[in-house]
């Protein structure tokens, strides 16, 4: 490495036990305006802070494991806006997800329908990318999590009346998953100076190839060496927020391996919500005797593309001028799951010629969550409405993000409330600045393309999603 | 268990989504912001003063506890139902009903975020000044029945200095409509005053009146480092006698600069003994007039050296350790009690001086900070909750705290109320003739003692509660 990159600059955190964790909970309510569900409905079952009671109650034994208290756990979106401002540092969104363990670990019965999608889904689907790869043929990796989710909330029959929003939901796939595409190790264009570890997940890789595609040209033309190992797991984060605990651990292992064994400076994902769990592997294999340093090793090497942009950008500064204003909304998995907020407006900082016009509240979640389009659908349209209306409000001519969850829901969003606005991934705003008019041709073409100049960055591979 | 004909009651008048029987419902409902913790038997939701009382008059009937709450932040015991029965949720009435910018008076229903009302007046160029620390998530129904404070307290007062009106609901279920919009009104008792920091023991706010101020224009900021912890606190006297009244003046001890700085490593000299934020607020010109003069008054009478600043980023950055000292406590020790005495102004260079006595005779950390330009500070005790000994010091440290504040001509809480925590130390602060004429007040509203039982009053206990768990 000839620049030295720096490594979790955002989001430090502390150890400590679940339950120790739970103590830390001192009621200020710091977390009660931040909450989007008890912002909706003013309960306190429903805020950060009863969940953590909740939880206690759990742990402690006060509480019996009850269908409402089941569901209470189950309305939380997970977004972890509550962890970002918690003065004494209780992780109320992974101490949701341990009442989940809970919750699931004591349940004996299961109903056999759920139980069959439960081995499809995590056994089959994501334990092997290239099963996920064919389960995407006939049914598509969203609605299957999702028709899973619904399976476990609602019953067996009712979520047959939300195919229909499932359907409309999911955007036109590409033919072949970029996984399938490209080679294991992509050489750096010019000087070799970094080897950069590309963690492509699930759903970049099948529902959102062109921007990995984009992450993928701008690292090689940022003089890095891209290796995608083709073994690749998922990453565990959704098996995780469903309460599974040993089946996403091995995946984990094998993940820790490939990359380690492969010798890079630099692990990047450009998907928030795989770097979120990559970063925590460490944490999960504490006391691991086989596998507690080695995860160490691969979480501590863990970047959000838009931080290892940001580094690369910023000390190698881009020759063209993008004229474009952008609107950033952040992912939860970023923003609070990992707490990287600076990072992604460094790198927007970075470009010469884009303006960021910020949106009120771009850290409220979306109302996406993994699968809470599904399972709630209520709560989920009334946050993504406010979210939408905030992204409008701004004028930009496209919203910049970078979590596929996000991103889909946000087209869903823009296209229930008739708005065209692109939606871009961190990459593809970089691939397309790239594309630009170089800055010192920019006075000309500026007066001969007038004062929509930014169409020249249009069309020229990357562009918006839609 | 509650006899489920008197939920079907309770359903009855506020509908059965708004009435809430199940643990884990009621376990969420049990706490404030202390550590107090007893579940309520039910928690209900209304949504109007009618219903509010069709509840106290059931409640009277049948003799069951009714313990109002706003956002459960209180930092006194406040809302906890001590001897169960019905938690009367009030955060879901939230809408604010008027700003009238003519008559500058704001008109909010109790379960209004203090913020929330702050930001619909700021929109219109008005101010509603009292800033307790939980703004952010506190109510306005909370903040009068608990007569909240904040840093603003010497410029600006405190809730009771901006209630015109409120609607409360009285056990008998009578809803009176007390005040109004007149600033000035001596039109019989005046019971709205009555109201304000009642906690919940006389009546439950169902609707409030406030007094609104012209938006100041300009703010300035001034964070001075202080070897010698007396002449900070001697500072006050000096900034006032030059004739300047800061919206805010508050200081940070030794103990407490130590604990920010272990957790925000802003840089803070941690070998001084006080550290002074000051803020001034009025006219861009004024402003700059007063923050330079704080400046040098500061340089003058024991300051080793000053920052100031007077854009937002640069203001922020100074009020960052002030604003960190919660999080930073909370960090050093699992537990803290965080006291609220207030002295006159005379008795804050031997109120502190007490303060660090009782930290080492005890063998306890006390960390001191607080609103030192009304008096009103705040020595926060960290400890371990699951260590009896520690508990033994803590309470004794706190009865002491308690006995220097009175005995200093001060008081036992400035802002965050009696409620549960302080009600043994009452006798400390007032005289048995004054409990007595309190008592009578309480009976003439309440005489079968259903509102909010078990707080403000002593019960012959004893010393500080200790929660069971």
């Amino acid at each position: 490495m000839n620049e030295e990159i720096p490594l979790r600059a955002e989001g430090r955190r502390e150890r400590d036990t679940e339950y120790e964790n739970i103590l830390k909970c001192i009621r200020c309510g710091v977390c009660l305006p931040v909450c989007p569900t008890y912002e909706e409905s003013t309960r306190e079952s429903e805020s950060p802070r009863g969940r953590v009671a909740l939880v206690k109650g759990l742990f402690e034994g006060t509480l019996q494991i009850t269908p409402n208290l089941e569901r209470l756990l189950y309305i939380c979106l997970d977004c972890r806006a509550c962890q970002t401002v918690c003065p004494t540092g209780v992780r109320i969104g992974e101490l949701v997800i341990a009442g989940r363990v809970k919750i699931e670990e004591e349940k004996t019965k299961q109903p056999l329908l759920r139980k069959a999608l439960r081995t499809a889904v995590f056994d089959w689907a994501l334990a092997d990318h290239s099963n996920l790869e064919l389960a995407m043929v006939p049914a598509r990796l969203y609605q299957l999590l999702g028709l899973q989710s619904f399976v476990r909330t609602t019953g067996i029959l009712k979520p047959l009346g939300k195919l229909d929003l499932m359907e409309r939901f999911m955007p036109r796939l590409p033919a072949r998953s970029l996984r399938q595409e490209i080679e294991e190790v992509t050489p750096a264009k010019g000087d070799k100076k970094y080897r950069v570890g590309f963690f492509l997940g699930c759903v970049m890789s099948t529902v959102f190839a062109d921007a990995s595609r984009a992450t993928l040209n701008v690292l090689t033309r940022n003089g890095c060496e891209v290796f995608m190992p083709k073994q690749i797991r998922c990453c565990g984060a959704p098996l995780f927020s469903e309460g599974e605990h040993e089946r996403p651990k091995a995946m984990a292992r094998k993940n820790i391996d490939l990359f380690l064994s492969a010798d890079v400076d630099v692990i990047v994902t450009d998907c928030a919500a795989c770097g979120a769990e990559l970063k925590l592997y460490g944490e999960l294999f504490d006391g691991d005797p086989e596998y507690a340093g080695k995860a160490s090793a691969f979480s501590a090497k863990v970047l959000d593309v838009s931080e290892f942009l940001a580094h690369l950008l910023e000390t190698n500064p881009l020759n063209t001028r993008l004229e474009k204003t952008v609107t950033y909304h952040e992912p939860c998995h970023l923003a609070h799951a990992q707490g990287v907020s600076k990072a992604p407006r460094r790198l927007m900082e970075a470009l010469p010629g884009v303006k960021l016009v910020e949106m009120s509240r771009s850290n409220w979640c979306c109302g996406s969550a993994g699968t809470y389009t599904f399972s709630h659908t209520e709560y989920s349209m009334s946050f993504l409405d406010a979210k939408i209306a905030s992204a409008v409000a701004t004028g930009a001519d496209a919203i910049v993000s970078g979590n596929p969850g996000c991103v889909l829901q946000l087209l869903y969003g823009l296209e229930r409330h008739n708005a065209k606005m692109p939606v871009l991934y961190f990459s593809q705003l970089v691939e397309e600045a790239y594309n630009a008019v170089p800055a010192s041709a920019r006075v000309e073409q500026g007066v001969a393309a007038g004062p929509q100049g930014s169409a020249t960055g249009k069309g020229a591979g990357s562009g918006g999603i839609r | 268990m509650i006899d489920p004909r008197i939920v079907t009651e309770l359903e009855r008048i506020v509908g059965k989504k708004r009435v809430l029987t199940a643990s884990e419902e009621l376990a969420v409902y049990a706490y404030d912001g202390t550590w107090y913790e007893e579940r309520p038997d039910v928690v209900v939701n209304p949504m109007s003063a009618q219903e509010v009382s069709s509840i106290l008059q059931l409640a009277v009937r049948e003799r069951i506890p009714v313990v109002p709450r706003g956002a459960g932040t209180g930092l006194a015991g406040g809302s906890v139902a001590v001897q169960g029965g019905i938690a009367l949720n009030m955060a879901p009435m939230n809408r604010i009903l008027e700003v009238d910018t003519v008559n500058a008076v704001a008109v909010a229903q109790p379960g209004v975020v203090t913020q929330h009302l702050q930001e619909a007046v700021e929109r219109r160029s008005l101010f509603y000044p009292p800033d307790p620390a939980s703004l952010k998530q506190c109510t306005i129904g909370g903040n009068v029945a608990m007569n909240a404070g904040g840093p603003r307290g010497l410029k600006y007062g405190v809730t009771m200095d901006y209630v015109l009106g409120l609607e409360v609901v009285v056990p008998n279920g009578d809803i009176l409509r007390l005040g109004g919009k007149s600033i000035k009104n001596v039109t019989g008792y005046s019971l709205t005053q009555l109201f304000v920091g009642s906690e919940g023991t006389l009546g439950v706010i169902t609707g409030v009146t406030v007094k609104l101020l012209p938006l100041p224009r300009a703010r300035g900021v001034a964070l001075a480092v202080f070897p010698e912890m007396a002449r900070a606190a001697n500072i006050v006297t000096v900034i006032l006698g030059a004739g300047i009244v800061p919206s805010t003046i508050e200081i940070m001890d030794n103990t407490t600069i130590k604990c920010i700085e272990a957790y925000v490593h802003q840089g803070l000299p941690t070998d001084v003994e006080a550290l002074i934020l000051a803020e001034v607020d009025g006219d861009e010109a004024a402003v700059r007039a007063q923050l330079d003069e704080v400046v040098h008054i500061c340089m003058a009478n024991g300051a080793r050296s000053v920052n100031k600043a007077t854009t937002t980023a640069a203001m922020e950055e100074l009020w960052l350790a002030r604003r960190s000292v919660s999080p930073s406590l909370a960090r050093m020790r699992p537990n803290k009690l965080g006291e609220d005495i207030s002295v006159p102004r005379a008795a804050i260079v031997p109120m502190v001086e007490r303060v660090h006595q009782i930290a080492r005779r005890n063998q306890l950390t006390i960390a001191l900070f607080g609103h030192i330009s009304d008096g009103n500070l705040h020595p926060n005790i960290l400890f371990d909750r699951r260590d009896p000994a520690d508990m033994e010091r803590v309470k004794k440290a706190a009865e002491e705290i308690f006995v220097a504040a009175t005995s200093l001509g001060g008081t036992l809480s400035g802002e965050h109320g009696i409620g549960l925590l302080k009600r043994e130390f009452l006798p400390f602060d007032l005289s048995p003739q004054v409990i007595d004429a309190m008592r009578q007040v309480k009976l003439a509203f309440d005489p079968h003692n259903i509102l909010n039982p078990g707080k403000v009053f002593p019960t012959g206990e004893g010393g500080l509660p200790i929660p069971r768990s």
